[in-house]
């Protein structure tokens, strides 16, 4: 279990990361969102040890991060922001290294490098010297490194950044078989991973956790949750949708041909607008409800300045 | 293996993963023998023993000392690769001294490959060994000193450039202490006591006491002393700038 109590961190007048409050259980994929600067590095980094608060503490497997940090360390995976790492060693002997300061030693060294190679599929460039790899491979390589020791939380700073879509399907399948019984921690801005892997999303803006919640739970605080959207072959009059039940407007594009029916208060709509559309004799090419858009939640959220 | 010995291990094999390493030690042995028979005039002294050669030391170590140490830290800084050391279960004296002993080791190989001017010198004449032994133990005690001083000038900063100059400067102001050029100016006004620590902080008093063949408790305890501190230093420096 991790635990934030309180965290605050400052450089000089500069508040960081502001009185954050968080528990994370066991099991749990939890997506740390927010804009650039908004202060998720920061709280990993004082997750890890790496940088001690201002004030308040984390805890990590009951281990208090700061006085503790051997024993809170030694259950962590961390891949830190833009992944480094020695570009002088090749992927075998980099990751040899790191088994040995984790404190395996002879054939267990080898079966656990040998494993984490498999698990993000490494093999080809094993001799290779890592400052020779694309970015992706280098991202690769950093994720190996954190799960060698197969810790129970794992705390992963942008992981798919600079990955293309194959890469980054790897490496989302890759969290989800890892986060059965593990806790998940990773930062990112790109929105459509947190709906695709993580079961909790915390959106911080300006150092401050400002939602908490499951990403369908953000998704339902939408504008467009429960919305209507419909394509028809040519233009109609809305006038009618706008007095249906439920509706509280309606908005068309330039062509007049597609329609988007927003619900007051997320009430289902879908019924009233496709019979509307039936009584109308309106030849409709495509009709669907709208899951709601996190990107808008979270643009709403971080700059109209709160809840 | 411990920690240490692990980091160790990773350091010194860093040294010979490049060129730099083996251009290093080419350069050290060039200069070495240039100033030993040059400007040393290691023949014209018709002495059997190596003064000529350990005069030098100081003089060689104040520029290829902080070539060495210069990116023992800034790299990783400037890289990032600090931050995932620094969450590995490893303590920071760890670090430390893993790539302090990593860059002692290496610079003690590079002097340890000038024994053919032992084998001259010992076919020319009788030298006194334990002499010359002792002078290479004084020799590598300062070099550790310079590197430990060039430690903790790479943690301060990300650039190598600027630690490789505070390094030389530094070690520069270590030298000098003991030279007249810098007692005179205090000599006149300030009283003995601080006149002898400032000469006690050269590295030249201890070195050519130890050069000369006698190794005292005193000398020995300042080299190490030296390490000690700047080592320490390097640990609290670090700390401080990791977060930068």
């Amino acid at each position: 279990m991790i635990e934030l109590k309180s965290l605050t961190k400052q450089f000089g007048n500069f508040t960081a990361v502001d009185n954050i409050s968080l528990q994370v259980q066991a099991g749990e994929v939890l997506g740390f969102l927010g804009p650039n600067g908004a202060g998720k590095s920061t709280t990993m980094k004082m997750l890890t040890g790496f940088l001690p608060p201002t004030s308040g503490v984390a805890v990590v497997c009951g281990c208090d991060v700061m006085e503790k940090p051997l024993e809170a360390q030694r259950q962590i995976g961390y891949l830190p922001e833009g992944a480094p790492l020695y570009g002088d060693m090749s992927v075998g002997r980099f990751l040899h290294f790191i088994a040995e300061i984790r404190g395996f030693r002879g054939s267990e060294a080898e079966r656990r490098v040998l494993q984490s190679v498999d698990r993000l599929e490494l093999r080809d460039v094993y001799h290779q010297s890592i400052e020779t790899l694309s970015k992706g491979f280098k991202r690769r390589v950093g994720l190996a490194q954190a799960i060698l020791h197969d810790p129970k939380v794992l705390i992963l700073d942008e992981p798919t950044d600079g990955l293309d879509p194959n890469q980054k399907h790897q490496v989302r399948q890759l969290i989800q078989t890892l986060s059965q019984d593990k806790i998940v921690v990773i930062s990112t801005h790109i929105l459509e991973e947190v709906t695709a892997v993580c079961t909790r999303a915390v959106i911080i803006s300006a150092g401050r956790v400002v939602a908490d919640g499951t990403p369908l739970e953000l998704e339902q605080r939408s504008r467009h949750h429960q919305a209507v959207s419909l394509v028809v072959n040519a233009e109609i009059d809305v006038s009618g949708l706008r007095s249906l039940p439920g509706v509280a407007d309606v908005q068309a594009d330039e062509s007049g041909r597609r329609v988007t029916v927003f619900p007051a208060n997320g009430q289902a709509i879908f019924p009233h607008v496709q019979a509307h559309a039936q009584a109308q004799g309106w030849e409709v090419q495509a009709m669907h409800v709208e899951r709601g858009r996190l990107d808008e939640v979270f643009r709403e959220i971080t700059i109209g300045g709160g809840q | 293996m411990s920690a240490v010995g692990i980091l160790f291990r990773r350091e010194l094999g860093a040294y010979f993963a490049t060129p730099l390493a083996y251009v290093y030690t080419t350069i050290f042995l060039m200069l070495a023998g240039v100033f030993t028979f040059y400007l040393g005039s290691f023949y014209e002294r018709q002495q059997a023993d190596l003064m000529a050669f350990f005069n030098f030391h100081p003089w060689l170590y104040l520029f290829l000392v902080p070539a060495v140490s210069m990116r023992l830290w800034s790299e990783d800084r400037r890289s990032g690769v600090v931050e995932l050391l620094m969450t590995l279960p490893v303590r920071n004296f760890e670090l430390v001294l893993g790539k302090f002993l990593a860059a002692w080791v290496f610079t003690g190989l590079a002097l340890a490959l000038t024994f053919p001017i032992w084998l001259t010198v010992s076919y020319l004449g009788d030298p006194d060994h334990g002499v010359i032994l002792a002078s290479y133990l004084g020799s590598w005690l300062m070099a550790g000193s310079f590197l430990a001083i060039g430690s903790c000038m790479s943690a301060a900063t990300r650039n190598q450039v600027i630690a490789f100059i505070f390094t030389l400067v530094t070690c520069f102001i270590f030298i000098v202490s003991g030279f007249s050029i810098v007692l005179d100016a205090f000599s006149g006004w300030a009283p003995t006591a601080l006149l002898d620590a400032i000469a006690a902080l050269s590295f030249l008093t201890h070195f050519d006491a130890i050069a000369k063949g006698v190794i005292s408790i005193r000398d020995l305890l300042y080299f190490v002393g030296m390490i000690v501190v700047w080592l320490v230093a390097t640990s609290i420096v670090i700390d401080l700038k990791k977060a930068e």
